[in-house]
């Protein structure tokens, strides 16, 4: 599904040149359920926008269903993300004034499906995360735990061969998140690839291969990924007692 | 909030756009119904005097119109619908029973009923043809001249005049007709509204006069009155022995091209009134244009996430081109509804003043309406054109970062 090569990412902020990425090798393949993980700036998120083709990376080859994405224009990026992936955020982004019955459609209309399919669909996915009764709520009437649901109901509109989740349980509490996590696997069950971010060891555990990325690499090194996880627990573990 | 604001300051520009081009119109409508009341496409001709001297006839000579060059005119140019001649004398005595008013006598022809839109009230006439052949003394009143002898009609003592006897310098005179009330704006001896027309050949013998104050000539076409002008310079000048290229000789006044000249005047009225309504309807296209931007500004994560979703640059300008030209199609709708109304209001007030028939009454025009739509549309695509650029122009990975 995904197979990325010598994947480099430069930002240029004028001043300075940050390497984000620096020389990743990535392959996924389809019905895989994958985590990364890493510290904050370790490229996680930008590995992710390279992977959703929201961005480019400054070097290397990125084939996503065993189509090269290289040199294709703004247009046919955006089709490839309308078809193939389904995006969750961590701040769930639903549209705050449209219901969550529209919010599952918006998808389906830039990918130009018929009125009518477009609303059948979009009403039987919000049943599959069982929201069927909360179809002309608006995300502020809802509760985090929901409107991440609504969000994956969203994602999975143009029946996506892969779905992309930055920190899809970061705002949510243990209870919920976990229920969301559920959710992915139920998803994976049916066969779609999923690849998750997270900061959360517990989250990663589920998945079926954790990906550890460092300084913009990915480590191989287990020892390496648990002596920073420890000391990721520690410092939470501080964090509390202050 | 922000948005009903903005939408106030369209219907603002919407209503000083029309309201503007509208009363300019009403102006300018009023103008012309003025203008018609002196008569409409007339030629008003006056004899002057030589100033070249011509065939050994020194200048300075005056010349003098007697009534037969009013035929030898018709005679020689017959690209002319009318003519006419007429004497006139100020401050004539009129009295009817106990009143007596001071005001001036006019010797005309029948064909200055439709030459000088001097057209009767009902239940009247104007002089006709008998009239003239019998030296009958018969007078037709203008309405304000009616207003004095017998009082406003309604009011208290008012009789009818058609009918009545009237004593015009010591003569009784029959009152045949009284004028309908127009607006007379260009006059050249007097207004109509207070002048008694009498048949010319009744004014000849009564006042013994033989010299024509003023010719009124009436081409068949607007576009005949120069051809006219250069033809009454040529029989005239071998009628009277001057000079055809004495200019002096003849003086003339073109209604026709002073029309003309004040149709230009209106028209850049018109021009400059829309443009003060244009500027103020682009200041308020500046508002849409930067609450657009406060709104791209503000759903910037929006953007990005329907540009994750699989929206092209056109989907989401197009959104936000669809905004302001929503905007502006409800603040212009908005001002034109309001506009329209104020005219009907404006129009249904019966007009009491001097003042408020001179300014004429607003009326709102179809290509008027056209306009104000035109740029309302040009404002409304405009003002949404760069926000909407500059919200297909978000990067989708910087929006969704911070969130």
């Amino acid at each position: 599904m995904i197979k990325m090569r010598g994947i480099r990412k430069v930002y240029d902020t004028g001043r300075i040149e940050v390497e984000a990425l620096k020389d990743v090798d990535l392959d996924i393949k389809g019905g895989e359920f994958v985590s990364i993980v890493g510290p904050s700036g370790s490229g996680k998120s930008t590995l992710m926008n390279i992977a959703g083709c929201l961005d480019v990376p400054s070097e290397g080859t990125y084939e996503l269903d065993g189509e090269s994405v290289e040199g294709l224009s703004m247009s046919q990026l955006a089709d490839i993300r309308n078809r193939k992936i389904g995006f969750v955020f961590q701040a769930f982004n639903l549209l705050p004034y449209a219901t969550a019955f529209e919010n599952v459609e918006l998808p389906m209309m830039f990918g130009k499906v018929p009125a009518r399919e477009r609303r059948k669909r979009a009403r039987e996915l919000l049943e599959r995360v069982n929201l069927g009764d909360r179809l002309d709520h608006r995300p502020a009437e809802l509760s985090g735990g929901e409107m991440q649901r609504v969000a994956i109901a969203r994602s999975l509109a143009m029946k996506p061969k892969l779905i992309l989740a930055d920190e899809p349980t970061g705002n949510l509490d243990s209870k919920s998140g976990a229920a969301i996590v559920d959710l992915f696997e139920e998803l994976w069950k049916s066969g779609t690839t999923i690849l998750l971010i997270t900061h959360d060891s517990t989250v990663a555990t589920r998945t079926n291969r954790v990906v550890y990325l460092k300084d913009g690499m990915v480590r191989s090194q287990a020892r390496e990924m648990a002596a920073d996880m420890k000391a990721l627990k520690e410092r939470k573990r501080l964090d509390t007692m202050q | 909030m922000r948005i009903s604001l903005t939408i106030m300051a369209i219907i603002w520009g919407t209503l000083s756009i029309t309201m503007l081009l509208a009363f300019g119109e009403g102006l300018k409508r009023q103008l012309e119904k003025n203008r018609r009341g002196l008569g409409d496409g007339i030629l008003i001709v006056w004899s002057g005097q030589t100033e070249k001297p011509y065939r050994g006839l020194p200048r300075g000579r005056p010349i003098w119109f007697k009534r037969d060059v009013i035929d030898y005119i018709r005679d020689q140019i017959p690209e002319l619908e009318a003519v006419g001649g007429e004497y006139m004398n100020w401050g004539r005595e009129i009295t009817y029973g106990e009143k007596t008013i001071s005001e001036k006598v006019n010797g005309v022809l029948p064909d200055y009923e439709f030459m000088r839109s001097l057209y009767p009230m009902p239940g009247g006439r104007f002089l006709n043809k008998l009239d003239i052949e019998r030296k009958r003394r018969v007078v037709f009143i203008g309405n304000q001249l009616r207003d004095e002898l017998f009082g406003e009609p309604g009011s208290p003592g008012y009789t009818d005049p058609v009918g009545k006897m009237i004593t015009i310098s010591g003569i009784q005179f029959t009152v045949i007709g009284v004028m309908q009330k127009k607006q007379q704006m260009g006059m050249y001896s007097g207004p109509d509204w207070s002048t008694a027309f009498i048949p010319i050949t009744t004014f000849e013998t009564m006042y013994n006069r033989r010299t024509l104050n003023n010719l009124v000539l009436k081409p068949k076409g607007v576009s005949q009155a120069e051809f006219i002008k250069d033809r009454l310079y040529q029989i005239l000048s071998s009628k009277y022995q001057f000079d055809p290229a004495d200019k002096r000789a003849l003086s003339i006044w073109d209604v026709i091209e002073s029309a003309r000249t004040m149709n230009k005047v209106m028209v850049g009225m018109q021009i400059f009134f829309g443009i003060i309504g244009g500027l103020t309807l682009i200041v308020a296209g500046v508002g849409v244009a930067n609450i657009m931007y406060v709104a791209v500004r503000e759903r910037t994560a929006e953007i990005g996430v329907k540009m994750a979703m699989g929206a092209k640059r056109g989907q989401v300008m197009a959104q936000f081109m669809l905004e302001a030209l929503l905007i502006s199609a409800i603040g212009g709708g908005l001002g034109l509804f309001i506009s329209f109304a104020i005219a009907a209001a404006l129009g249904a007030i019966p007009v009491q003043s001097e003042a408020m028939e001179w300014l004429g009454k607003p009326t709102i025009s179809v290509p008027i309406a056209l306009v104000t739509i035109a740029v309302l549309t040009m404002i409304g695509l405009i003002s949404g054109y760069f926000p909407a650029r500059k919200a297909a122009s978000v990067n989708p990975v910087e929006s969704l970062r911070y969130e």
